[in-house]
């Protein structure tokens, strides 16, 4: 399983993860000021729940590229003749694209936070909500990746999926911010509501698939 | 032994392909599964594989390794590095380079799978199948894309394979030379 995921965070580097992930992302935080004006306050307020939502179309950004590739590549086959469990293969491409894709973002964020004049305090809450939610949209990454996958138009198929089913994640993300410790602790609970179920989704998905 | 079908039948699709099929492949014996296009040869394969459950009888296989219609080999990586992948999980790593020996690839070692030719590419699947050391080789269509030489190889490496208790059930429209191989024709009630 560690060979598998250290092949997927590989390619996922190679092919210009990362900055790609943090382009994005900065991309989408500063699209909010040109929209709203760029009044200190406001923006302020605004900002944790900016820094959510850039993160959130970050995570579904490489959703076509986690698993389609694979299974038309043959890869997924294989590692079922191997034995492995899909369930487990899902677990290790969400670890995986985690690894890809968090660290740009959290790394990326105190930019975004500086470029919206977010509060020391905030952007500590907003760092400490990322590190908890994001394995969880992962998770679901990885799930709706399998989900759609070999659907034509699969990207905008995965954005109906995936995003309304982050809406707990956003929405705990976001307003811990204001609410403090009780929302990071839903947050939490989301996510790890996610990370414990979306890999046997996902591992039914792919044995779906194959019949 | 190292493959038994046991009254097996597979539907694609709501449409039944085969049934009824009783085959049983012991060390060192071969199959050549043989019919139409669209015949199931290939599902019959997936079926041995693990990868698609029969809708009637059983499927009993040992450790198996399948050459599919795609080579599950990473592009961007070098040919030995993508081997090296599957060699690992395998746990058969210090295989590779015989195995890519094997099948005259060993030049090419250090080649990125993508620039590989299309027969390349199967001989460079072919060595996945013989470095995982399954006892049961599944071979979906080996001789595609393979000039003569490389098909004296095949020949030669399935030979081998079954002289060390291997067995080997392929599926192929290309006369193969494999002795004593039963022979499972497929799509002949339709």
């Amino acid at each position: 399983m560690m060979a598998l995921v250290l092949r997927d965070v590989r390619r996922a580097y190679a092919s210009g993860g990362a900055t790609l992930v943090v382009a994005f992302f900065l991309l989408a935080a500063i699209l909010f000021p040109f929209a709203v004006g760029p009044d200190a306050t406001l923006l302020a307020r605004v900002g944790g729940g900016v820094v959510w939502t850039a993160a959130l179309l970050a995570a579904l950004l490489p959703v076509e590229r986690l698993v389609a590739p694979d299974l038309d590549a043959g890869v997924i086959d294989q590692l079922a003749v191997r034995g492995l469990s899909l369930a487990g293969v899902a677990a290790a491409k969400s670890l995986a694209h985690w690894l890809a894709f968090a660290p740009p973002v959290m790394a990326a964020a105190v930019v975004a936070a500086g470029l919206l004049g977010l509060p020391g305090r905030t952007l500590a809450v907003v760092e400490l909500g990322l590190l908890l939610g994001t394995p969880g949209l992962a998770a679901l990454a990885v799930a709706t990746a399998a989900l759609t996958a070999g659907l034509r138009g699969a990207g905008a198929v995965a954005g109906l999926v995936m995003l309304p089913l982050a809406l707990p994640l956003l929405i705990f993300g976001a307003g811990a911010a204001e609410s403090g410790v009780g929302a990071l602790k839903l947050l939490a609970a989301a996510s790890l509501v996610l990370v414990a179920g979306a890999p046997f989704v996902a591992g039914a998905a792919l044995r779906a698939g194959m019949d | 032994m190292n493959l038994r079908l046991d009254g097996v039948a597979c539907a694609r699709g709501g449409r039944l392909l085969f049934e009824g099929l009783d085959l049983s492949l012991g060390g060192g014996a071969a199959a050549v599964v043989t019919g139409p296009n669209g015949a199931g040869k290939s599902s019959l394969l997936r079926l041995c594989a693990g990868l698609l459950r029969p809708v009637a009888g059983t499927v009993e296989a040992g450790r198996t390794a399948l050459l599919g219609e795609q080579t599950a080999l990473d592009g961007e990586r070098t040919l030995a590095a993508a081997l090296g992948f599957w060699a690992t999980l395998d746990g058969t790593a210090a295989r590779v380079g015989e195995a890519l020996a094997a099948v005259d690839l060993a030049a090419l070692a250090d080649v990125p799978v993508r620039l590989l030719s299309t027969g390349q590419r199967r001989r460079a699947g072919l060595a996945r199948v013989v470095a995982s050391g399954a006892a049961l080789w599944l071979l979906d269509e080996p001789a595609n894309g393979l000039d003569v030489a490389s098909v004296a190889r095949l020949e030669a490496i399935v030979a081998d394979h079954r002289a060390g208790g291997g067995a080997v059930l392929v599926a192929t429209h290309l006369p193969l030379d494999l002795p004593d191989a039963a022979e499972v024709r497929l799509g002949m009630s339709a």
